[in-house]
Order: C-alpha cells, then structure tokens, then sequence
C-alpha cells in the first residue's frame, strides 16, 4: 500500500494523548512504555493493541468478550487490515477488561462492528504511519517514498526493504497521530477484510486446552457451591452450617448477596471447599431459612390468569396513537383478530455461570467470563464498598453468552466469595461455579407476553386500521428490563390508523436479555399476525410487505434509534423469494402423503435486516420436521469474515427453531423456578437441525454491522407461517404445538 | 515412635490417555470432576451434571461414556481416553483435524464431548448415513448450535462426500 502524506499528522506526544482521548480511548497506546534493553529478546509494544517482536510477529489485543460470536478474530482483522501486516504474521492475544483503554469491551446488541468498524481500523492505520515515520526518519527519505506490504516496508527508489520489527522501537517512541485524520484503504485494498479466517481458538478447543472460565485453576485455589433461595427475591433470614462445616474439604459458608435488587435483595451462601465436588456435596448439610412470603404469590398460572383479564380490559398505558383505530374499524371491509402469545425463556448456556475471585489487600483479581466485564466491575465495587479501581479483570473465552452474561451477578457473588475466604482462612483465589440447577432458576428471563391483534382492511384489501394490546411485566406504567415494545413496531408507520397499549404485570423474577432480544419475540407475534392479515387480503406475506413498505424511503422510528429504511426490506425480502423460488407457502405432498409447506418471515433489528424462508414436512400430525431454511441478509457493505457470518447465521436460525419448536416455558411456582435440568428446558439437538441453510448477503451502500442477533427473529414465524399452510391451524403460542 | 491407627486414604487406579494415576478420592466422585479437579485436566466439560447434555463425554474401554455419571469407582481399572488424548487414536485425530478443517466451533464449550461422540460412532460405524449420525449425536447438546458444521466434519472425517451442498 502506498505511504499516506505524512506532513498531515502531527506527532508528538502531548497531541497523542489528546487525540487519544478524543479517539473514546479506542487508540490508546502506551505512554509509560519502557524499552528492553535487549530489544532482540523482547517485543516491542508500540500501542495497547499492538506489538511487534523481533521476529515481525505482530501481537494484536482482542478486546472484546468472545462468546462464540468470533469477536476474537474480528476486531484483530482490522487492525491487522490497516496496518497491513499479513494473517500468518499475526498472534491474538485477549485483553483485560479496561474501557478506559480499549473503549467498549460488551458483547452484546451486535454492536461489536458498528462501533469498532472505523476505530480499530484507525488503530491499524495509526501504527502503520508511525512505522512509516520511523522508517522515513531510519532511512532518512520522505514518508511519502515508503510503501508497506505484509509487514514490510519498501523504498523503491534504492530497492531497500525491511520488516516492520526494523522500526518498531523507533516507532513506540513517536506520538501517534490523530486517529480521525489517519488515511484508511479503499475497499479494493483489503487483504484480510472480507477473507475467511478460521477461530483463533479452535487448535486449543478440539485438544482440551484450558480457554474458559470454569477452567481457571490457580494454585491453592479453593472452589464454592451455590445456595440460592428458591423463590426470587427472598432474603435470608438464618441458617446453620455446623453440618457442613465439618464435611470433607470444606472450609467456609459465606452469606452473599446478587447485588440485583428489581424484587427485594437476592440473598445467597457459598459453600467453599477445597474442591467444587465437596462443596456441592455439603450443600445439602446447610440448612437455610429465607424471607420469602411476599414471593409466594408469584406464578405461571397466576401470570396468564391476570394476562387473560387485563387483554379484553383497557390498556394501561397508550404508547402509539394514531388516526382513529375505532372508526377505522367499524368502516373496514374485513377486520382480523387474533391473540398471541409467548413464555418466559432461561438461556442455558452450557457453561454454567462461574467466576473465579482473589481478594488480597483490599483489592480484588478477577477471571470472568463476562459479556460486559467493565459494568460488573461498577456493580461488584458499588456492592461491596471497594473502589472500581481496585478491581482487576481477566476476560477468558465464555461457553455461551446469549444475553445471559450481560448480567453480572456471578461476579458481584464470586467477588463478596473471595472476601469471605480472605477473612476466614487467609487470600486464596476462589472459583464460584453455578450447577445447571441454579443456573437455570437463577437466570435472567426473557420475559413471557400476550398481544391482542386486530387489523382492518379497507374494500381492496389495503390495511387501513392496526391495533395492538400487549400485556407484559413492569411496575408504575414502566415495561422491566427486556419487555419493552418500540411504538413504531412494523406496520404501525404505514398504516393511518393505529395503536399500541400497554398494560404491566407484578412479577418478582429478574428479566434480561436473549439473543435478540424484545425482537425474538416481536418478530413472532407480527409477522404470524400479518400473515393473517396476508391471508384475509388474498395475498401471501413478501407481497403484503412489498406493498405496505412502498416506495424507497426511512420510516419514522423511534428517537436515537436507526430508521427501518424501505428499500434494504424489500431488498432481502426478493432476495429470499428469489433464492428459494418462492411461489406461495404451498407445496406438493411428500412421497408418503405427508403435508409439506413453506412459510416467510422478515425483521430488522440490531441494524441488520433479514428475509428467511422455512420449508417443513410434517410426518405426522403433529410431529415437524424443517428441512431447509433460506436467509437474505443485509448487514451492510461489507461481510468481515464470511466463514463466520454464515456460521452466526447458522447458529442463529437452529436456535429460533429451537425457541419455537423445543424450548419449554420456564414454569413457575410459589415465586419458584421448576425447571432443574435439560429434560425440564430441553435444548435443540443436532436431530432437528435442518438438512440445510442457504444465505446470501446483500451488499448495500450502508457501513457494515453485526451479524450475532438480527438473522435469528424471521425463522420463528417462517415456521409457524408454515404450519399453518401444512396443518391449516394457525399457532399462535411458543413453543409451537399441535394438539 | 506413635503409629497412626488412620487408614490410608483409599486410592483408585485407572488409565488416563494411556497413562497410569492413582487417585486418592471418595468413589463416589463423578469421573468428570476427578478428571477436571484431581488430575487438573479441564478439556472434559461440565453442563449439566445429570447425562442430558453429553458435555462431559469421554471414552472408556473405546465406549463413549458420560463422565458426570461415572463414579470413580466404577472407571477404576478401566482406560480412559480424553479430549486432551483424542489424537491418539486414529478415529479421533481424522476428526480433530477435520474439526479444525471445517471450523466447527463458535463458544467451543460442548466441542469435546462432541468429538467424544463423533469417535465412538467412528469407531463402530465408520461410515455413518446422516441419519445415524443424528441418532449418534443427539445425546451431545450445542447450545450454540453448529450442528450443521458438526454433520459436515464427521461426514469429512469419514472420507464421506458433504450433503450440506457446501452451505455451510
Ligand atoms: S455434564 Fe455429563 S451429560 Fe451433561
Ligand atoms: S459451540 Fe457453543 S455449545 Fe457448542
């Protein structure tokens, strides 16, 4: 690549510093770097995300949670692209968790790309040019006589060349310029971006090496059991650990709390031992007394008692208001109706929720696997009086996030853990491990809903009135964290007349994100609904899409958040029918007479907009099986790593065909979880995988975004599209069931 | 000089990847945790503790086996074979590699006892239609479901040509 103009930059020390606080901390190189004074024998940093050794390996800092999401090879892609080194060269290494000198460190809302599209690309670009400066300066030429490739820096006027390590000490100590001004390539340049790259990790995950949290094992490390009151919200009242005191390998019960606080206090004990094996034994010999009678009253049943109530009763809350729905509907030439709904979801993660906790001299050490590291550092400090400071964070690999390690409680836990340890037997690091029991009724919930639809058509079939109740969780006319609806939820900005009300149910349980989340389950309920309003208008759902998404254009969408833009809908809404030759849902009968069907759903969210086709065969009556599935994607202008987009994409449909064919509801009784184990919330397994998924991009004029969440949403009504065309009933509740 | 009228703590010996341990614990221990917690090998998974997720899968005697619910006592005598001895055997390392190959992990987490599985069915089917590799693998849940990718590696693995139409 041809050497940017350099007299542009200014490099000196005081303009870095500067310019790496205005850079939100992404480009912060090291300013207290000390040089080796064998420099042959050491690499030679010359930012927090990059290091360069004698050998011209290149080390580049992961910053990100990795949960699988293949955050871990992405973001070192681009800097690598910019800096433009080649693959073979580059070494990852994962960072510690340290916003304030990485930026962002959150797996979550598909953000990673959006946000880190352009920095870590400057901090790519920013290296190279003060490579570039050093060699300049080495070889006293003009910057501008420099070109780089694969890590090598070349001056054809003399036919001199010499690895990036040549300057690497020289460059640490220049100031590096200000990433905003630094020249990045053009597409057409890109040797990396856009390449295949296998998981960094994978050599380590298929010979058992240790990479994730449950992993960590530190001398004399202790572990700890979880005791946590069965009903959400209780607090601990007493308890008696004589017994369990005296049982084999254990050396302390420590009471802890979650530090969440949506019900009343989340108390806790910890059984530590020298083994996690001898503490979950002696967990039983601990006998407990909680606070729980104001938690008793909270259950499944009760919930869709109240919910079947409240939906023919008037909505506690308007959120959107427009034209007249009444009237609308009492002109309409033909009104539908239908009542939707969905349950509370765990999310499973197979590894269990762990963290693994030092406390020693005041200050806390942490290995985590944490989708959010830094604000479970701010929850652990507030909860247990220390300063966030004192606190460090080692991010480890994570076997499954899923929205589940946003929360932090296992560090918040584990955190109060060690400090009880410290003060019982002297420091000692200690792992707190979760059992699929506790992990499962000590989770963050996707929250259940119920929608009351109603739509009216005017005499040509076009939708003139939409109305929608939905009935959810909250307190005070306010939805809790992960039940909330946007009020222009398609197709409220396309029909003249509409409404969305809201009314809140009590609960005691805590509620987070799932993958997707409000989506996974918004993209069910209206895409099945206006499959029905498809249905009544004599047309199939791409055609009622095309039609009311119109003509190209932003519709109005809620403040701070992107537009859903019409034409990138109706891009991978004809890209899917295209792909899948679409002609309807219907299909011939399979060979032995079996119903088979196609159905169509399409959603954007997370900035990324997807069109998905399921096709099915019943083999019975009640028994479904998905054979294929397509997906039309539109993230942007440019897929990163394509062998890990269409594996996100992948994983992302099996699991909404999990969310809707196998996934139970998270039952609830007496303020308590039930579900103890997989065969209470099974998981989909390889057997109801589909035969095969075929995606494709779209290229479009738009900066590249994430790929973990958006595609997941449109195959749960595919799906029930599909059903629907194959059984003629329509299934309006998850998990999907025939009779 | 006193003498200690305590029993020796009673050791279990067994085979792990070809090499000989004796392990000092109570034989109810689950295998799974001897292996992670005693001999401080981590590649065998915990998920679910109750042999309903096939994370903690390993070989004994050749067979696949859910660790968590092996008691020490009961892999005493026998030989064990890990994910961190995988390789040793000539199905486990066509399917290593082809893991590799193919890329199947996204978290990784149930990859080893995946590959636990795909060997056992290997060993005693080497050239398994989709359908039996379905049947052979539903024991072992993905949670991040790369189940597609996982039918691809055995299917490579076996010298058997892909049905998945490279969609993958
Ligand atoms: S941990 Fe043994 S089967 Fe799940
Ligand atoms: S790769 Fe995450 S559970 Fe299988």
């Amino acid at each position: 690549m041809n050497a940017p103009a350099l007299p542009a930059v200014a490099l000196h020390r005081r303009a870095f510093l500067s310019a790496s606080l205005a850079g939100a901390g992404v480009l912060a190189f090291d300013a207290d770097f000390a040089f080796s004074e064998t420099p042959a024998a050491a690499a030679v940093a010359v930012s927090a995300f990059i290091r360069i050794g004698a050998d011209n390996k290149v080390t580049i800092g992961a910053k990100n949670p990795e949960i699988g999401q293949g955050v871990r090879v992405m973001l070192p892609m681009l800097i690598a692209e910019e800096l433009d080194v080649s693959w073979d060269q580059v070494v990852i290494e994962q960072t510690d968790a340290n916003d304030k000198l990485y930026g962002g460190q959150v797996a979550g809302g598909s953000t990673a790309t959006p946000r880190n599209w352009l920095p870590m690309r400057q901090v790519g670009a920013a290296a190279r040019v003060m490579i570039l400066a050093a060699a300049a300066k080495t070889w006293g030429v003009e910057g501008a006589s420099l070109t780089t490739k694969a890590g090598v820096v070349y001056h054809a006027a003399s036919g001199r060349s010499a690895p990036y390590a040549a300057f690497a000490r020289e460059a640490a100590g220049l100031t590096a310029p200000d990433p905003a001004k630094v020249p990045l390539k053009t597409p057409a340049q890109f040797t990396i971006i856009g390449q295949s790259k296998k998981g960094v990790d994978t050599p380590k995950i298929v010979t058992g090496k240790p990479l994730f949290g449950i992993d960590v094992d530190l001398p004399g490390m202790l572990s700890a059991a979880l005791i946590k009151a069965p009903a959400h919200g209780a607090t601990l009242a007493s308890h008696d650990a004589a017994a369990a005191l005296k049982a084999k390998g254990v050396v302390a019960v420590v009471p802890i709390n979650s530090g969440f606080v949506p019900v009343g206090q989340f108390d806790a004990l910890a059984v530590v031992a020298d083994r996690w094996w001898h503490a979950q034994k002696a967990r039983d010999l601990v006998k407990p007394v909680w606070n729980d009678a104001a938690q008793k009253g909270f259950s499944t049943a009760g919930y869709e008692t109240a919910a079947a109530k409240a939906l023919g009763a008037t909505p506690e809350v308007v959120l959107t208001k427009q034209g007249d729905v009444g009237a609308a509907l009492a002109g309409a030439a033909k009104t539908v109706s239908a009542d939707y709904s969905y349950p509370f979801l765990a999310h499973g993660t197979l590894e269990p929720q762990n963290c693994t906790a030092l406390f020693k001299d005041g200050k806390l050490e942490i290995w985590a696997p944490s989708q959010n590291p830094n604000s479970g550092r701010a929850e652990t400090a507030k909860v247990m009086g220390i300063a966030g400071d004192d606190i460090t964070i080692h991010m480890t690999r994570i076997g499954g996030g899923f929205g589940r390690r946003l929360m932090n409680d296992y560090m918040v836990m584990a955190g109060q853990v060690a400090r009880g340890v410290a003060q019982a037997v002297g420091s000692k690091p200690v792992k707190l491990l979760f059992d699929r029991t506790d992990d499962l009724r000590h989770d963050f919930y996707r929250p259940a809903g119920w929608h009351r639809f109603t739509a009216g058509l005017d005499n040509k079939g076009a939708l003139v009135a939409f109305r929608d109740h939905f009935i959810t969780f909250g307190k005070d006319g306010k939805p809790i964290r992960a039940a909330e609806i946007s009020p222009f939820e398609y197709p409220v900005p396309v029909v003249p007349n509409a409404e969305i009300g809201a009314t809140y149910l009590p609960t005691n349980l805590a509620t987070g994100w799932l993958r997707a989340p409000t989506s996974n389950a918004m993209c069910f309920v209206y895409q099945s609904f206006l499959d029905e309003v498809a249905e009544a208008a004599g047309i199939d759902l791409p055609e009622l899409m095309r039609r009311t998404l119109g003509a190209p254009r932003d519709l109005p969408g809620e403040k701070g958040r992107p537009p859903l833009n019409t034409a990138r809908a109706v891009g991978v809404i004809d890209a899917v029918c295209r792909m899948a030759d679409w002609k309807g849902g219907k299909l011939p009968d399979g060979p032995k007479g079996e119903k088979r069907a196609r159905g169509f759903g399409f959603y954007f969210c997370h900035l990324g907009y997807f069109a998905e086709i399921a096709e099915i065969t019943l083999t019975d009556a009640t028994t479904v099986r998905v054979d294929q599935v397509w997906a039309a994607g539109d993230i942007g202008s440019q897929i990163i790593n394509p062998l890990n987009a269409r594996h996100q994409v992948q994983g992302a449909l099996i699991e909404g065909l999990g969310q809707a064919l196998v996934e139970q509801k998270v039952v609830q009784v007496d303020g308590a979880i039930q579900a103890s184990n997989f065969h209470e919330f099974p998981l989909i397994r390889i057997d109801g995988a589909p035969r095969a998924i075929h995606v494709e991009f779209l290229k479009t004029d738009y900066p590249p975004t994430g790929l973990g969440e958006p595609s997941l949403p449109p195959v749960i009504p595919a799906l029930a599209n599909a059903i629907r065309v194959a059984s003629g009933k329509r299934l309006r509740s998850l998990p999907l069931q025939l009779g | 000089m006193p003498t200690s009228l305590k029993s020796a703590p009673k050791t279990y010996p067994l085979t792990v990847n070809h090499k000989p341990v004796k392990v000092a614990a109570d034989g109810d221990t689950p295998l799974l945790w001897v292996l992670r917690e005693d001999l401080h090998m981590p590649g065998t998974k915990f998920g679910c503790g109750a042999g309903l997720c096939g994370a903690c899968t390993v070989l004994m005697d050749g067979q696949a086996v859910r660790s968590c619910q092996t008691p020490l006592s009961d892999a005493a005598g026998h030989q064990i074979t890990t994910i961190e001895g995988a390789k040793a055997l000539p199905q486990g390392a066509k399917l290593v590699e082809a893991w590799q190959e193919i890329d199947v992990p996204q978290c990784g987490y149930c990859q080893a006892g995946q590959i636990l599985s795909a060997t056992a069915l290997l060993q005693a089917n080497p050239k398994p239609s989709d359908e039996e590799i379905d049947g052979a693998m539903s024991g072992n849940i993905c949670r991040c479901s790369t189940y597609i990718r996982i039918r691809r590696a055995i299917r490579l693995a076996a010298g058997l040509a892909d049905t998945t139409g490279g969609a993958a």
